[in-house]
């Protein structure tokens, strides 16, 4: 076993802690932890980049860095907080399947992910190259997530922590996308968010309830 | 230089402007005024890129060359006359109840915001600004979609919302793995993203992360296209909204959508030897034209009848460049022009003849020529311009597209005529009680604006019998790109 | 076979014979501490399995020979997990004989006998129990190989004393996949041993119980060897973590008896710990339902793939 260097290690383990946490939230009922979670998964972000930062000497990624701790850390989760505490949310939310099956796909899709980044891992030339799969991993778990909830907001944590994934995925395969298209990504999200939260307030006023089965009426 | 600046500042500073004054009574003349300033910006554009050639502006920033003019054109053209429309369409929708003073102001600047992402989408050079404008695309007409606050409206725009998210959180993953492949060629920074770029290097780009690109970017832009199985949000989206965004969806990001499906395409063909992308591409259009015609039979809604003919004729347009080759591409393209001015003439007269009835089932519209022929002959002539009927343009490049089929694909040719069969037999029985017989309508407080309708369909009248040699040729440029 | 070998295996098999009963007086003690109660004396077990080996056995009339063998069944065959265990060396003589997948088997070969065992006089409780017992065990067993295939996987071989000898040598780095790894182990050992969040040891309602049902009909001498392989498997599954995740101080394969002796009082302070440590997660968790019990053990099992998945797509 050849000796890895000390950062290239703590990236490993920031990545397996990426991937645990996506499990959690996959696996939480409580609406309020989810957020915690996904604030918490920002910051395994954050520090991810600022130790591939520092380690391989690319000071621009630390407005990345600085970018993902304001927007994802900071802002989104309050921003969720209050939409939580004005809507007055507090569920105990129930999925479409129960969370032993959940958690049984996960591993699959998991599996899936890994086979599906070998040939690209063994192409990029970063150090960082064997944490691609685990990114596509989450990106894959937080897709599960969207699909088997049913209330509006851990659907909307479930797209973030996606992007979250793909924002991992760019830093372990290609060190971070240029700084214009981060700003506009980010931007977008942002975006996305407070647009959400407008939608969310029209969909309370019509139905009273943020329970999407209410919305599943068109069909064909 | 001005003319993109024109191009992109006007709608920006037009949906600043509209912020403020956009629930005033005399808005929507501000809002044909920012459009038409466009149009003259996309107009002074296309003069300059027929004198000169393809142009990189700005820094390499932006990129006109003969595929994305005529688009740039054609969408400046809609915003014009979609904004000529909604003008009487809005005042109608105020006096009926449905919308506040408030709304109107959010209507009038997301609809400029929403001409700015598409334009910007159609000129960046740079795949990473490319997916940023979809995305912000996506986002401007959620709230213009649920703008009625209706159950349903909600509906449509938390699915459209979800939905097209999703694709376009897959189009970022293939734009990382486009970035990751040209990173090792073009080096890190802004110059591995631009297309230009990438386009001078593409055969040395690593085909599998290539081809795995592309299969996640398909996935991503294609939803925004409206391909089965990812369509599910396009009937809703269209039918829910008011009819100015449905035309302007059908008839413009439909188009953006796909122009950015081709230009990845392009790329990947480049570096892949194999016909990997052209197969997936013709698969898709396939199956969404067959879907799409065969759903069109169970529709009763008459916005929902023609979404569903939106995704029929996309689906045409994929497989034609999926086809590939100088005159498939050639009738891609024209079908794009042609598709988009038939579409929004029809949006335009359905959205007047579904205020005056009151509904938009099919069985509550009847007899519109009877109170209003304007309105009754422009539904009439559309429906049959959207159905293929010579002289009209649709014919010319459904019949190029489907001799091309019957040289190189004949297993297709079948699927596509009687796709095209069933959908011809759907809308017209459905047209013609609805344009002829005995009237259930009413007559409208305000004059409909008909003349954008009638302009649409002129000009697909005329690009069916002869097409000016500048467009021809861009045309033709175009194909030969596309390959 | 060389005779500080043979020395070190018996030298194991005493110290686990002798310390099984005072590592569960020790948690017994930190329980109550951390709950600010006072404790029975730590070695009130030994007391208690002396004054049962004195009673008269009472058994049902109906009563097979299936009853009466299995405690000697489950005795022995924790013992015997206790040798193959390396918890003091690794030059151990039976543990060539056996391996993981061996050992995990031992400990279904004794919950196998246990549960027909309280199903044979046919009585609810015993029934129930049983049931119960069988549940979490088919839930927990996979999630233990799991963890047993990643420390494999890691030393390439299912042999405990290759897999104990592999990771004392490695330098000092941070492992994910056996942090993973570790948290389900203890997860699983949780849910085997019938401690909280799982099972109450101290309970007395019989609807209640999972693992004291089994042995409610049990009396004297029999009682007396079934609480003793309690206590075995419990200082076995700690040994076992102790192996897997800590395996500094264990005397290596060619080691003199003096690194033997100077192993056993590094094994006693790893054990006092490790049992302060259980009884803090005792004191902080509270008891499951048991149709919970599945979400509890579907996450061990997950955390034990995932430590798979993640050795094998990082190499570490």
């Amino acid at each position: 076993m050849q000796h890895i260097p000390l950062w290239a290690q703590l990236i490993n383990l920031l990545a397996a802690v990426l991937l645990l946490l996506a499990f959690a939230m996959l696996a939480q009922r409580r609406v309020l932890t989810l957020i915690n979670l996904f604030a918490a998964q920002g910051f395994a972000l954050a520090s991810s980049t600022a130790i591939v930062a520092f380690a391989t000497h690319q000071p621009h990624l630390y407005w990345s860095v600085g970018l993902t701790l304001v927007l994802k850390v900071m802002l989104l989760p309050w921003l969720l907080h209050r939409l939580i505490l004005k809507l007055d949310v507090r569920w105990d939310v129930e999925g479409l399947i129960n969370i032993p099956t959940t958690m049984l796909l996960g591993i699959v899709l998991v599996v899936f992910a890994f086979n599906l980044a070998l040939p690209i891992s063994q192409l990029a030339n970063t150090v960082t190259r064997a944490t691609l799969g685990i990114a596509m991993a989450s990106v894959m778990l937080a897709f599960l997530m969207m699909i088997t909830r049913r209330k509006a907001i851990p659907q909307v944590i479930g797209f973030l922590a996606m992007e979250n994934g793909l924002f991992f995925a760019a830093t372990s395969a290609t060190y971070g996308m240029p700084m214009v298209v981060e700003l506009g990504i980010a931007l977008d999200v942002l975006v996305a968010m407070l647009i959400l939260g407008v939608f969310f307030f029209q969909i309370r006023e019509q139905f009273d309830s943020l329970d999407l089965q209410h919305l599943e009426k068109l069909k064909e | 230089m001005i003319e993109i600046l024109a191009v992109l500042g006007v709608p920006v500073a037009g949906a600043a402007l509209l912020a403020l004054v956009g629930g005033r009574a005399r808005a929507a003349e501000i809002n044909v005024g920012v459009c038409l300033i466009t149009f003259a910006g996309a107009v002074a554009l296309t003069v300059r890129v027929i004198g000169e050639g393809p142009l990189l502006i700005a820094s390499k920033l932006f990129f006109v060359d003969s595929f994305n003019v005529f688009l740039i054109a054609l969408t400046a053209f809609v915003g014009l006359t979609t904004s000529i429309f909604s003008r009487p369409y809005m005042r109608i929708e105020q006096e009926l109840g449905h919308l506040t003073p408030g709304r109107l102001r959010l209507y009038h600047s997301m609809f400029q915001l929403f001409n700015f992402t598409m334009l910007l989408a159609l000129s960046t050079n740079n795949m990473g600004l490319l997916w940023v404008a979809m995305e912000a695309a996506t986002l401007t007409t959620v709230l213009l979609i649920s703008l009625y606050r209706t159950p349903a409206s909600l509906e449509a725009a938390w699915k459209y919302f979800i939905l097209c998210g999703v694709g376009i959180a897959q189009a970022l993953f293939g734009t990382i793995l486009l970035y990751f492949a040209a990173e090792k060629l073009l080096g890190a920074g802004g110059n591995a993203l631009l297309w230009t770029e990438l386009n001078s290097v593409k055969g040395a780009l690593e085909p599998t992360v290539l081809s795995l690109a592309f299969v996640f970017l398909l996935v991503g832009y294609g939803t925004k296209v409206g391909l089965v199985p990812l369509h599910n949000w396009l009937p809703d989206a269209h039918a829910e909204g008011p009819t100015p965004v449905s035309a302007v969806l059908s008839g413009l990001l439909l188009n953006v959508a796909l122009y950015a499906v081709v230009r990845c395409k392009v790329l990947v063909e480049g570096s892949v030897q194999t016909s990997f992308a052209r197969t997936l591409m013709m698969g898709f259009g396939l199956l969404s034209v067959v879907v799409a015609s065969l759903l069109l039979l169970r529709q009763k809604d008459i916005k929902r009848l023609f979404a569903y003919s939106s995704i029929e004729h996309m689906g045409i347009i994929t497989f034609a460049f999926g086809m590939g080759g100088p005159i498939a591409s050639f009738a891609g393209l024209l079908h794009m022009t042609v598709h988009s001015l038939t579409k929004s003439a029809i949006f335009f007269a359905v959205g007047h003849a579904t205020q005056k009835a009151g509904t938009q089932l099919m069985d509550g519209i009847r007899g519109l020529v009877t109170i209003s022929p304007l309105i009754g002959w422009g539904l009439a002539v559309g429906a049959l311009a959207i159905l293929g009927m010579p002289p009209f343009g649709v014919f010319a490049s459904e019949f190029l597209i489907l001799t091309t089929a019957i040289h190189e694909q004949p297993w297709a040719t079948p699927l596509l005529l009687g796709a095209l069969g069933i959908s011809f037999a759907a809308i017209f029985s459905r047209v013609q009680p609805m344009v002829f017989g005995e009237t259930t309508v009413k007559r409208l407080p305000h004059r409909p604006a008909m003349i954008p309708v009638f302009v649409h369909l002129g000009i697909v009248l005329m690009l069916g019998l002869w097409i000016p040699p500048f467009l021809a040729d861009w045309y033709r440029q175009a194909a030969r790109l596309i390959g | 076979m060389s005779a500080t070998g043979f020395l070190s295996q018996l030298l194991q098999l005493a110290i686990a014979l002798l310390l099984a009963p005072v590592l569960v007086g020790w948690v017994n003690q930190c329980r109550a501490w951390l709950s600010n109660r006072s404790a029975p004396p730590l070695l009130q077990p030994y007391r208690t399995i002396r004054k049962l080996f004195t009673k008269d056995a009472v058994v049902a009339e109906n009563a097979s020979w299936l009853f009466r063998m299995t405690p000697y069944i489950v005795f022995a065959a924790m013992a015997l997990a206790a040798a193959i265990v390396p918890s003091l060396a690794t030059d151990l003589p039976f543990a060539r004989a056996a391996d993981a997948i061996a050992l995990v088997g031992l400990f279904a070969l004794a919950r196998v006998f246990a549960a027909l065992a309280a199903m044979d006089i046919g009585t609810a409780f015993g029934s129930m129990g049983a049931r119960r017992e069988m549940f979490v065990g088919f839930l927990a067993e996979p999630a233990l190989l799991m963890v047993l295939f990643t420390a494999s996987l890691i030393s390439g071989s299912t042999s405990l004393p290759t897999i104990v000898d592999t990771l004392a040598h490695r330098e000092f780095a941070i492992y994910p996949s056996l942090a993973f790894a570790g948290v389900a182990f203890t997860m699983v050992s949780l849910a085997e041993n019938a401690r909280i969040p799982i099972d109450n040891p101290a309970t007395h309602l019989e609807l209640t119980m999972i693992h004291e049902a089994m042995l409610l009909e049990y009396s004297a001498r029999h009682l007396a060897l079934l609480e003793w392989a309690s206590a075995l498997k419990l200082f076995n599954y700690s040994c076992i973590g102790l192996a897997l995740f800590l395996p500094f101080g264990i005397a290596e394969g060619s080691a003199d008896w003096l690194a033997i002796l100077g192993a056993t009082p590094v094994l006693i302070v790893k054990l006092a710990v490790g049992g302060f440590a259980l009884a803090m997660i005792e004191t902080l968790s509270a008891k499951l339902r048991i149709f919970r019990a599945p979400e509890f053990l579907g996450t061990a099992f997950l955390l034990a793939v995932l430590a798979m998945l993640v050795n094998l797509m990082l190499g570490s």
